[in-house]
């Protein structure tokens, strides 16, 4: 078993723990720019404590760059944390989008209830179908008067007769029936 | 077998092509398909009988002991036979049957030829998942059968009931197929049937195989089904409602009735269902009027029947149903098909109304009158052969139960006297003369042929007995206990003739009374109608999921955002200081008395790792806490931006150069996007006077921030391994070619992480464009040529001639309001564009071996791209880029993902980076890593991402502005 000297530093803590509770307290917010700042802000947490789950400082993991006695930092974790910075960047953008949107359909960009899951649970509170379902309705037909009404696109280009003297045999042959 | 089942797949992939040019006469090639099947099973039949029947494996997926295993056993044989011989020739039949235009046939083709595969697939897997993976692919293909027609009520419900109990049965059978392969340790059919589980484990695969068998055969309390399905095409009806589709539960029974017989949960269940599958089917069949109904009650108490003689497990029952389930699928088939005929003769299938068909269509009357004679156990007719047999399993029976049973098959067999005998009255008999004639049509041969072969085939089989003896019997072999028995046409003066006797005199009193029974049944009360109990409990479950919707999806975002991070706390949180209590972390007691660390608990914590980190983690949290308390939006989006530059200088102190400089220029875009849209909106917060839910949100956020605290500190002293990361210079030095080891990574080492990111990115850009260019995202980028329409701002001056030719750049007077302009801006723009596009090369060319690369080249030139955009507008943005940001996204997206496939060409790992050294005259020999042109495509979608997003969020709003006659400010 390896142990590694791992040992955080407090003020990087400290930091990730004050940049996660005042951005989760914009999150739970409305405006939507607001809902973002906390994103931005969980996101800045986030990337800290990938870095921190990293090990401890060290020199910059650039080979041949610094002093071999330094340890370097850990380069796997930085890779992680520059991926997510810059989907943060593409994040942002879009959120931005979003609000701007809200704002020029509504002229605000803060986040309603959902009108449909309100409307559901309205209904599902007087015990109401969400929605009809004309397949499912009862119609009081037997299974014999539902039958009658179904009928398969059969051929229907053949000779016909309609009685015991009437018909005459097709030209084509092996067909059945007396002429 | 395995051909088999893929020459079915590629006829079925063909169909619609085949439809398409031959018409309905592509039924005839499709027919093929069948045919193959059956044609094999024949050429198998002494290699079956002789125990040696074929197996075939393929591995399919061996880490999960998946494997496509097929074997031909005595009952595959049997199934196989009947499944593609009745395929085959129904496939013929539907070659005459449809109308010439019949609307959707090519589907009806494909998807018809595509269950026969499934089918045949199913009677022939020896795996337990592949058993299961054909079982529902005949339901999915079967609710496109009875769905065929679309567009009518009747069909999308029954097609709707259909699939859904019989998948809900489905699902059952996989947890019993799950239980059994576990319990046993292999998958093979063969082999669990050899080794069965015991105890609870049989039990409950016992009751769940029963379950999936049970809703497929349409056995009580689940056979509504099976009648409503009537609403698919007849020749439908015929091959699945007969022959085919609810065989598949029968075969289930008759496979796994060898190993689970003596589970007294089996019988009972086999007992108790078939039974009651049986009478209620018969009962039902004698006030139906439609001849299709008549002849689905009658399937669904013949079902019963199978059950009950298949799944009771004595030999000698075992026996008689195997030939019952051969003799069913013929004589069923063939009326079906005859029903198909009146249908296409006469427009009706209503009892009441058909008169005088036995004149006009003598061969199809012959053909039915052949297969009810056999439905009803007349002599000498297959049917009649196993009803004998199987009234003679129960008489000799030793347990009681037999004598129960033999009255219980005797009253059911009345009623299939009964039922068969108003079929064969209802569509050929005389009637009285008050009925209306009906038009009769004549029928061509291959819509007559099918249904007599199938009626003379039972008439055929029963002639030798004994063939069918010796044929099957080693199936029934297999069953535990009893003898086997024999079938034949004459025992001699038995009781069991006499019962038969008996039971024919029975069903023929009545059928004679038929009107009274019609009445008897009208006034007697009946038990509620299994398809409407369906129905309401169907409505329950609707209710039941609104409430559960209603109840938890409030609709509300921070409601569910709370939600998700009370149960970070009180989840991974609790579970977290929960198991920190006690002992040390490794990392804790590595640390102990080392100089500097105080302990907290049982985790240890040095104070800082360098003194700068304490004045930047005070300038971050000041920024963080000021921007939650921040009323306007431009003072809380630069304090958070406070807060990003603070984590740039933790990152740099933290010895990662490459995540400060992204940070650094991350951070200024994203406060340039920001200042961007937020000029378009209101410059404070509106006013949230609930001052309760402020503190509720207020401690939700300090709580998860406890959380995260322990999570990070708890996290780097629990690792105990050596890091992956810790080869990583070498690596990348030597595989790499570069010394930077962050870009290395990016680049090369998880390098499909890389792609997967510049692929968010990529949706990322096309999301902010969609949501910012409502109606359409012209590729045409707006240019200063392109007759821009002016300002409304006046201070251009009127006649002033548009400038067709460049001449200098950030030229901002005729397309930017006066204003907007600013001298000082345009000239410092002129200056450090050039230098800022420069910069951005020279980080990405030595990126791979200092700080830079390609996320931060990207950065930086759209950094520069906005300043110009800021500078002079949006026509100076298209000056700038007079490119199209998807295509730049697109470029980079190929480039990294094409170097992958270079890679791959060169015979290496997908997107390993190899070094490849040019020899230029000039320059001499210069060292190249592909995995430079990964970056220059990483660096492309980083541009475009940011040229998107300028053009969305700045020059399409400042558009959208214009139009509506607002300066923007």
């Amino acid at each position: 078993m390896v142990v590694l000297d791992n040992v955080p530093s407090a003020v990087l803590v400290l930091a990730v723990g004050v940049l996660f509770a005042t951005g989760v307290y914009l999150l739970l917010e409305r405006s939507l720019t607001r809902v973002l700042l906390g994103f931005v802000l969980v996101g800045n947490g986030a990337n800290l404590a990938l870095l921190i789950a990293g090990g401890r400082a060290g020199a910059a993991p650039i080979v041949g760059n610094a002093d071999p006695a330094i340890p370097l930092s850990d380069p796997l974790a930085q890779a992680m944390v520059l991926t997510s910075i810059v989907i943060t960047l593409a994040l942002t953008a879009f959120v931005l989008a979003m609000a701007y949107r809200s704002h020029q359909l509504n002229g605000h960009d803060e986040v309603q209830d959902d009108d449909e899951d309100r409307r559901i649970a309205r209904l599902a509170l007087r015990n109401e179908a969400a929605w009809t379902d004309v397949d499912a309705a009862e119609t009081g037909e037997t299974l014999d008067e539902e039958a009658a009404e179904v009928h398969d696109d059969i051929e229907e280009s053949l000779q016909v007769s309609t009685g015991p003297a009437g018909g005459v045999a097709t030209g084509s042959t092996g067909e059945e029936g007396e002429p | 077998m395995l051909a088999v089942v893929a020459a079915h797949a590629l006829l079925a992939l063909a169909a619609p092509t085949l439809v398409r040019w031959l018409g309905r006469k592509a039924f005839w090639v499709l027919a093929a398909g069948p045919a193959a099947a059956a044609a094999y099973a024949l050429s198998q039949t002494t290699a079956v009988l002789d125990g040696r029947g074929p197996a075939e494996r393929v591995e399919w997926v061996p880490a999960l002991g998946l494997a496509l295993d097929f074997r031909l056993d005595t009952l595959s044989w049997l199934m196989l036979l009947v499944v593609g011989a009745v395929g085959a020739l129904v496939l013929l039949y539907c070659s005459a049957y449809f109308a010439r235009g019949a609307v959707g046939l090519s589907r009806f083709a494909a998807v018809l030829v595509a269950f026969a595969g499934a089918m045949a697939g199913l009677v022939t897997a020896d795996d337990l998942l592949l058993v299961f993976v054909f079982w529902e692919l005949t339901t999915v293909f079967s609710y496109l059968l009875i769905g065929h027609h679309a567009d009518r009520k009747a069909s999308r419900r029954a097609a709707m009931q259909a699939i859904v109990v019989t998948t809900a049965g489905g699902l059952t059978m996989l947890v019993g197929i799950v239980v059994l392969g576990v319990s046993t340790g292999t998958w093979r059919v063969s082999e669990v049937i050899a080794h069965p589980p015991t105890g609870w484990a049989a039990v409950v695969a016992a009751v769940c195989l029963l379950a999936g068998a049970a809703t497929k055969s349409a056995q009580v309390p689940t056979h509504f089904w099976l009648p409503a399905a009537m609403a698919a095409p007849t020749p439908v009806s015929a091959y699945l409602h007969a022959a085919a589709m609810v065989k598949a539960g029968i075969y289930l029974v008759a496979r796994f009735a060898p190993a689970f017989a003596q589970v007294p949960a089996w019988r009972w269940i086999v007992v108790v269902v078939g039974s009651v599958t049986m009478l209620l089917g018969g009962y039902r069949a004698l006030r139906q009027h439609d001849l299709k109904l008549v002849l689905a009650f009658g399937t669904v108490s013949q079902l019963g029947l199978l059950v009950l003689l298949l799944g009771y497990g004595t030999r000698a029952a075992a026996l008689a149903g195997l030939a019952l389930l051969g003799a069913h699928a013929m004589f069923k088939a063939s009326l079906f098909l005859v029903v198909g005929v009146v249908d296409a003769a006469t427009g009706t299938r209503d009892l009441r109304r058909l008169r005088g068909l036995a004149r006009r269509l003598p061969l199809t009357t012959a053909a039915g009158v052949l297969a009810t004679a056999s439905m009803i156990g007349l002599p000498p007719f297959a049917g009649y052969v196993a009803k004998e047999a199987a009234l003679e399993a129960w008489a000799h029976d030793s347990d009681p139960l037999g004598r129960v049973l033999l009255v219980v098959v005797a009253a059911g067999s009345v009623l299939t006297v009964a039922y068969g005998l108003r079929f064969a009255w209802g569509a050929f008999g005389k009637r009285p003369s008050d009925v209306e004639p009906v038009t009769v049509k004549r029928q061509p041969l291959l819509l007559t042929a099918p249904p007599a072969v199938l009626a003379l085939l039972g008439l055929a089989v029963a002639l030798l007995p004994h063939v069918g003896d010796h044929l099957l019997a080693p199936h029934a072999r297999t069953y535990p206990t009893g003898n086997v028995g024999h079938l034949t046409l004459w025992a001699g003066l038995t009781p069991t003739l006499a019962t038969t006797l008996l039971v024919l005199a029975l069903g023929a009193a009545l059928f004679w009374h038929r009107d009274r029974v019609e009445r008897f049944q009208e006034r007697l009360w009946s038990p509620r109608d299994a398809g409407l109990v369906y129905r309401r409990l169907m409505r329950r479950l609707d209710d039941l999921a609104a409430d559960v919707t209603g109840t938890t999806q409030r609709g509300s975002l921070p409601f569910y955002l709370g939600t998700i991070l009370l149960v970070l706390v009180v989840g991974p949180g609790l579970a977290l200081a929960w198991g920190l209590r006690g002992s040390d972390l490794p990392g804790t007691a590595a640390a102990a008395g080392r100089s500097g660390v105080f302990r907290v608990g049982p985790l240890a914590l040095v104070p800082f790792d360098r003194p700068a980190q304490v004045v930047v983690v005070l300038v971050i949290g000041a920024g963080a806490v000021l921007a939650a308390r921040a009323r306007r939006r431009l003072k809380a989006v630069f304090l958070v931006g406070v807060a990003g530059y603070g984590n740039a200088a933790l990152f740099l102190l933290h010895g990662a150069p490459d995540l400060a400089l992204t940070q650094v220029l991350t951070e200024t875009v994203t406060l340039v996007v920001m200042v961007l849209v937020l000029r378009r909106l209101p410059p404070y917060f509106s006013d949230r006077p609930l001052a309760a839910s402020r503190w509720v949100r207020v401690g939700i956020g300090v709580a998860v921030g406890l959380v995260m605290m322990l999570l990070v500190t708890a996290a780097p002293l629990a690792r105990t391994h050596t890091p992956v990361s810790a080869d990583f210079p070498r690596q990348a030095v030597a595989w790499g070619g570069g010394r930077n080891i962050v870009n290395v990574t990016l680049v090369d080492v998880r390098a499909w992480d890389t792609v997967g990111e510049i692929s968010v990115l990529l949706v990322a850009a096309t999301g902010v464009a969609s949501l910012v260019f409502l109606r359409q995202r012209s590729s045409r980028v707006p240019r200063v040529r392109d007759d821009a329409p002016r300002p409304a701002a006046p201070a251009v001056p009127a006649g002033a001639p548009a400038p067709r030719r460049r001449t200098a750049w950030i030229v901002a007077g005729p397309t930017l309001a006066s204003e907007r302009r600013s001298l000082m801006f345009e000239v410092v723009t002129r200056v450090v564009f050039h230098a800022m596009i420069l910069l951005a090369l020279f980080l990405l060319f030595r990126g791979h071996n200092a700080p830079g690369g390609g996320f931060a080249a990207g950065l930086v030139v759209g950094l520069a791209l906005a300043v110009r955009y800021l500078a002079g507008g949006r026509y100076e943005l298209g000056e700038a880029a007079p490119v199209h940001p998807g295509l730049v996204l697109g470029t980079g997206l190929f480039l990294s993902a094409g170097v992958g496939i270079v890679s791959l060409l060169a015979g290496q790992h997908a997107i390993e980076s190899f070094l490849v050294d040019v020899h230029l005259p000039v320059f001499g020999t210069v060292h190249l890593v592909t995995s430079l042109f990964f970056d220059l495509g990483v660096f492309l979608v980083v541009i475009g991402l940011v040229l998107d997003v300028l053009r969305s969020l700045g020059a399409q709003i400042d558009q959208q502005a214009e139009n509506e006659g607002r300066v923007v400010p």
